[in-house]
C-alpha cells in the first residue's frame, strides 16, 4: 500500500505528530530505527516542561515552547499521562546572576510566558526550604511542569495505533526512491512507500534530511550527552518544584528536580559525544553532584537508586527548523528538535500536520476517532489507583492482585495488559517504560525474572530466547550452552 | 479483617515468629501470615547449598530443608499463610491493607503485628558504576534465582563483584554449573563473607579473590563484554588508583556488594529507625517504637546466619504473644545500649526491664576486622558487667554477647539508663 503520510523517527516529536494526524482520515506510518518509541533523546532526559522564558524571542523555539507548554496539560489528561505543573525556579547566587534572571524574565514577557516573577532570597526559601544558603534570588515560573517523556511518546504512539497508524520498529531508513508521485523508503531489506514524509529523526535529522533530497541543506547535528543520576523516592520531597541554575554560557546548568513518579533527579552536564554513547562517566557523575549539591546542599549521592545518560540532538542552527522541502515535494523536516522539545512537542506536531495541509493533504476528521491509548479508554496503573479501583481491578481479574514489582507496586495485570497493548511490550525494557516494573529501588532484582517469565509465557518461548532490550541483549542462556561457550574458549 | 497476630513475610523469620507466638498459646486461627511470594520460604527457597542449621538443629541442612522444617511446622499448627500477598501499607496503629490474588484488596487490623519483610540487595545504581547498561549485570540474588530456581544460567565468564556470602556462594555455583569464574573483587582489604566460605567457595575452586580492587567501568552495548577493575588507595577513601586498571572481558558481572533491611511499610508507620542497621529501632523484645509492631529477621538488621533469624524471631514471637495475652505491660524502666570503640551497631538497641526481665543476648557487628580482643559491656561508671574473649572479629561475623537477666535487674535498681558495648584490645 501506499501511505497518505511516513514518520521518519518515533521519538517525542515523532510520536505526537502521529497521534494529530491519527484525528485525520488519512493513512499514516511511523519507522522507526529503534525496537521501541521513545528510543533516543525522548528516552533520557530532564523530563521538564520548560515554560518557554528561556527561548531566543523571535525564535521557532520560543513561538513552539511557549504554546507547547500552554497545551500540554489537556493532552496528558486525554492520554491518562501524569503531569504535574509543579512550577520552576532559575536561582541566581549574586549580582552577575540575577543579571541574567532580569534578561531571562524580560524574554519570557517578550515570548508571551504568564506568571513571571523574580522572588526575593526569602521569598524562594519559604517555596524551598532545602535551598543553598547561597542562593540570592530565583525567577519562578508557575507554568513549567514536569512529565514522563517517554511515557508521553508510548501514549501519544498507542493513541495513534488504536486509531491505525502503524509502526515500524527496527527501520533505520538508508534509501530514499521517488516514482510516481509518492515515495518508496528502504531500510535495506524492506520498504514503505507514502506520498508525504515527515523528517522527525532526531540525532539523524540532518542526515535524513539529505537522503530525501535536501542535499545542500546546511545544519549539522552534534549528539551532545546529558549525564543524570536518579535518587530514592524518599529523596523526593528535597524540592516542591524544577530548580535550574542560572545558566551560563555552556548551557542551562545542572538541574535539581522532581519526576512525576516521585523520585529526585540531577543533572545534566553536556558533552559532545560519539553517536549513540550513552555511557556514563565517573567524573561525569562527580561533575552534576557537585552541581547539584551547589543548589540543594542535601542532596545526597547515596541515595541515588540508578544514574544514565541521555542524547541531545543540537543542531548548528540553534533553532527548530520545521520546514516544507523547497526540492522535493510532500516532504517536511522537523530538524534540531533538542531542548526543550518536550515542551513543544504538541505544538510541533500541530505545525507539522498544518505544513502537510499547506502540501495538500486534506485533513478530514476521522469517523469513530478515539481520543483515548486504547478503545476502552486509557489502561491505568494499579499503583496510580485509588484503594476501591484496586479491589474492583482484582474482582475483575485477579493478576491484579499478584505484585510482581515490589518496589514501585506493579501487578502481573499492569504487565499483561502492557503485554497486551496496541504496541506490545516485548522486552524487560519495554515492560519497564510502560509498567515501571524494576525501575524502583531494587531496580529489578527481584521482578527481572518473574517479569522474564511472563514475558516468555506470552511469547510461547523459553527464558533464554527473552532480552532486555532486543538485539543482543540476552538475559539468560541454557546450561549447555554456557558449557559449550567455555569449552570453545578454554 | 481482624486478627490477633498479623506477621508480614513469611520467609525464616516470619515463619519462626508465627511458631513461637503459636506455641506461646495464641489459637492458630487468631495468626495470618502474608508472604509476597508463591511459596512460604523467603529467599532459602533459592539457597539450594548447605550450611544452614548446625546451630538451630545440628544438623546441615540446605536452604529449602530449612525453610522446609518451618513450613511443615507452620501447617502442623494450621497457621494459616496467605501467599503472593503484598501488603500495601501498614499504619503506627496496626491497620494495614494488602492484595492477593485469592483474597483481593483487604483492610486488616491485629492486636500485634511482626515486620519480617527480609532484605533487598544493593544496586549498581546505588554504587554508581560508571559505564554503559547493557544486560548482563546482575546482583547475586538475582543470579542465583535463575540459576537455582529457573534453571537458567546468567553468563558464561563471570566477574563478580564484592566478597559477601551470597556472592561467595555464586562464585561456586557458576563454576559447577560450567561457568568460568574470572574472579572476585573486593573494596575493602578484607573480605565480608564467612571465612568457611572464602575457603570452600573460592580456594578449593581457584577463583582469585582481589582484595582492595573494585569495578570502575562496566562495557557493551546490548550485553556485557567486559568489565575494568582496579586497585583501590585505602588511605585516599578508596578510590581507584590511576594505572591500576586491567580491561577484564567478560559477559557477565555479579554485585554482591550488600544487603539493605526492606522497611518501606516500617517507615511508612512512623516508627523510629536506627540509621546504622537500617531496621527499627527495638528492645530485647524486638518491639519498635510502635507499640505491638515488632520486627526481626533481615528486615531489622543483616544476619548471616539463618539460625539467628530464627532465634531472634522466636523472642518477637513470644513476646507479640505475650502482649496479646494482655499481660500487663509494666512501666519499663529502660537502658539503652551505647555502642563504643569497634563497635558498629547493637541489636538490641535498648533493654526495657520489667519484673519478669530475662537473659538478653545483644548482637552487634563489628567495624573492622580485630584480632584478641574482648568483648566489654560496661556500666554508666565504666565497670564490666559482662565481658567474652574473641580470638578473631570480622565486620562479616555477627557477634553476639549475654547480659544475665540478675545483673540487668541489678543495673536497673541502681538507676542506670545506659551501658557500653566496645571492644578491648587485650595483649597479645
Amino acid at each position: 500500500m501506499i501511505y497518505d503520510v511516513l514518520i521518519i523517527g518515533a521519538g517525542i516529536t515523532g510520536t505526537m505528530t502521529a497521534r494529530c494526524l491519527a484525528a485525520y482520515d488519512c493513512s499514516v506510518a511511523v519507522a522507526e530505527a529503534g525496537p521501541d518509541v521513545a528510543w533516543e533523546a525522548t528516552r533520557a532526559n530532564s523530563a521538564i516542561i520548560h515554560a518557554g522564558y528561556d527561548c531566543v524571542p523571535g525564535t521557532v523555539k520560543a513561538k513552539m515552547n511557549v504554546r507547547g507548554c500552554a497545551m500540554m496539560e489537556e493532552i496528558c489528561r486525554t492520554l491518562g499521562v501524569s503531569y504535574k505543573k509543579c512550577g520552576s525556579h532559575v536561582v541566581a547566587f549574586g549580582e552577575e546572576d540575577e543579571a541574567t534572571l532580569r534578561e531571562l524574565y524580560d524574554r519570557g514577557i517578550r515570548n508571551g510566558v504568564t506568571g513571571l516573577r523574580i522572588l526575593t532570597r526569602e521569598e524562594l526559601r519559604q517555596m524551598e526550604p532545602n535551598i543553598s544558603e547561597a542562593a540570592t534570588a530565583s525567577l519562578w515560573a508557575p507554568g513549567a511542569g514536569i512529565v514522563c517523556p517517554y511515557g508521553l511518546a508510548i501514549a501519544a504512539a498507542e493513541n495513534a495505533a488504536t486509531n491505525g497508524v502503524d509502526f515500524y520498529f527496527r527501520f533505520a531508513v538508508s534509501g530514499v526512491r521517488e516514482t510516481d508521485g509518492y515515495y518508496t523508503v528502504s531500510n535495506g531489506t524492506d520498504t514503505i512507500c507514502a506520498r508525504r514524509i515527515v523528517n522527525a529523526a532526531g540525532v539523524s535529522s540532518a542526515d535524513v534530511a539529505k537522503m530525501l533530497g535536501d542535499e545542500g541543506l546546511d545544519v549539522q547535528i552534534t549528539p551532545r550527552r546529558g549525564e543524570y543520576i536518579l535518587m530514592d523516592k524518599k529523596c523526593g520531597g528535597t524540592v516542591n518544584s524544577t530548580l535550574f541554575a542560572a545558566p551560563s554560557a555552556k548551557g542551562k546548568g545542572v538541574l535539581v528536580a522532581r519526576t512525576v513518579h516521585g523520585n529526585l533527579l540531577i543533572g545534566p552536564n553536556a558533552n559532545e559525544v560519539e553517536r549513540g554513547d550513552t555511557s556514563v562517566t565517573a567524573a561525569g557523575l562527580a561533575e552534576i553532584t557537585a552541581g547539584a549539591k551547589r543548589l540543594v546542599p542535601s542532596v545526597n549521592p547515596r541515595q541515588s537508586i540508578t544514574n544514565f545518560a541521555g542524547i541531545r540532538a543540537t543542531p548548528s542552527t540553534h533553532d527548530f527548523m520545521l520546514f516544507a522541502s523547497e526540492e522535493k515535494k510532500g516532504i517536511i523536516h522537523a530538524i534540531g528538535v533538542e531542548s526543550p522539545g518536550l515542551a513543544s512537542s504538541p505544538a510541533v506536531a500541530e505545525y507539522i500536520v498544518q505544513l502537510l495541509s499547506e502540501d495538500g493533504l486534506i485533513l478530514r476528521k476521522r469517523e469513530n476517532y478515539i481520543p483515548t491509548r486504547r478503545a476502552e479508554g486509557n489502561p491505568k496503573l494499579f499503583a496510580e489507583m485509588t484503594d476501591e479501583e484496586r479491589a474492583a481491578a482484582i474482582a475483575a481479574d485477579p493478576a491484579y492482585g499478584r505484585i510482581i514489582c515490589r518496589c514501585e507496586t506493579v501487578t502481573e495485570g499492569d504487565l499483561l495488559s502492557a503485554m497486551h497493548s496496541p504496541l506490545p511490550a516485548r522486552d524487560i525494557d519495554m515492560l519497564k517504560r510502560r509498567t515501571r516494573a524494576g525501575m524502583g529501588r531494587c531496580q529489578g532484582g527481584f521482578c527481572s525474572p518473574r517479569a522474564a517469565a511472563l514475558l516468555a509465557a506470552d511469547q510461547g518461548t523459553t527464558l533464554d530466547h527473552i532480552t532486555k532490550s532486543g538485539g543482543g541483549s540476552w538475559l539468560v542462556r541454557k546450561r549447555e550452552d554456557i558449557v559449550r561457550e567455555v569449552e570453545d574458549h578454554a | 479483617m481482624r486478627k490477633k497476630l498479623i506477621v508480614i513475610g513469611g520467609g525464616p523469620a516470619g515463619l519462626a515468629a508465627a511458631v513461637a507466638a503459636c506455641d506461646a498459646g495464641i489459637a492458630p486461627s487468631d495468626i495470618l501470615i502474608l508472604e509476597r511470594d508463591r511459596e512460604p520460604g523467603g529467599i532459602l527457597n533459592q539457597c539450594i547449598h548447605t550450611g544452614f542449621g548446625l546451630h538451630r538443629f545440628g544438623e546441615e541442612l540446605s536452604g529449602p530443608e530449612y525453610a522446609g522444617r518451618y513450613v511443615d511446622m507452620v501447617r502442623q499448627r494450621q497457621i494459616k499463610i496467605v501467599t503472593d500477598a503484598m501488603v500495601l501499607s501498614l499504619s503506627e496503629d496496626r491497620h494495614l491493607s494488602f492484595v492477593s490474588p485469592a483474597t483481593g484488596f483487604v483492610r486488616a487490623e491485629a492486636d500485634a503485628v511482626i515486620l519480617a519483610m527480609g532484605c533487598r540487595e544493593r544496586t549498581r545504581g546505588a554504587l554508581s558504576i560508571p559505564g554503559t547498561r547493557p544486560a548482563g549485570v546482575y546482583t547475586a540474588g538475582c543470579a542465583q534465582r535463575y540459576v537455582n530456581m529457573e534453571g537458567y544460567m546468567p553468563g558464561s565468564r563471570v566477574v563478580i563483584l564484592g566478597s559477601g556470602d551470597i556472592g561467595l556462594i555464586m562464585a561456586r555455583r557458576m563454576t559447577l554449573e560450567g561457568a568460568k569464574v574470572l574472579c572476585v573483587c573486593e573494596l575493602m582489604p578484607y573480605s565480608g563473607g564467612l571465612a568457611r566460605n572464602i575457603v570452600q567457595c573460592l580456594n578449593d575452586f581457584d577463583i582469585p579473590l582481589h582484595l582492595s580492587h573494585t569495578v570502575t567501568q562496566i562495557h557493551g552495548k546490548d550485553r556485557v563484554t567486559g568489565v575494568t577493575i582496579a586497585a583501590v588507595d585505602e588511605a585516599n577513601g578508596r578510590r581507584p588508583i590511576p594505572g591500576t586498571e586491567q580491561y577484564i572481558p567478560c559477559d557477565t558481572l555479579l554485585l554482591s556488594v550488600g544487603l539493605i533491611p526492606e522497611n518501606e511499610l516500617t517507615v511508612g508507620a512512623g516508627i523510629h529507625m536506627d540509621p546504622v542497621t537500617g531496621g527499627a529501632d527495638v528492645n530485647q523484645h524486638r518491639e519498635t517504637s510502635a507499640e505491638g509492631i515488632y520486627a526481626c529477621g533481615n528486615a531489622l538488621h543483616v544476619h548471616d546466619l539463618v539460625d539467628y533469624v530464627s532465634e531472634e524471631a522466636e523472642i518477637a514471637g513470644r513476646a507479640a504473644a505475650q502482649r496479646i495475652q494482655a499481660m500487663e505491660k509494666q512501666s519499663a524502666h529502660t537502658i539503652t545500649v551505647k555502642t563504643g570503640f569497634g563497635v558498629r551497631y547493637s541489636v538490641p538497641q535498648r533493654i526495657d526491664v520489667t519484673d519478669g526481665v530475662e537473659d538478653v543476648r545483644l548482637f552487634f557487628r563489628v567495624c573492622d576486622p580485630y584480632k584478641k580482643v574482648r568483648v566489654l559491656v560496661t556500666d554508666e561508671q565504666g565497670n564490666a558487667i559482662a565481658k567474652r574473649a574473641r580470638n578473631a572479629v570480622a565486620p562479616g561475623e555477627m557477634e553476639s554477647i549475654t547480659l544475665r537477666a540478675d545483673a540487668i535487674r541489678m543495673l536497673a535498681d541502681s538507676g542506670c539508663t545506659q551501658i557500653g558495648l566496645c571492644l578491648e584490645q587485650m595483649e597479645v
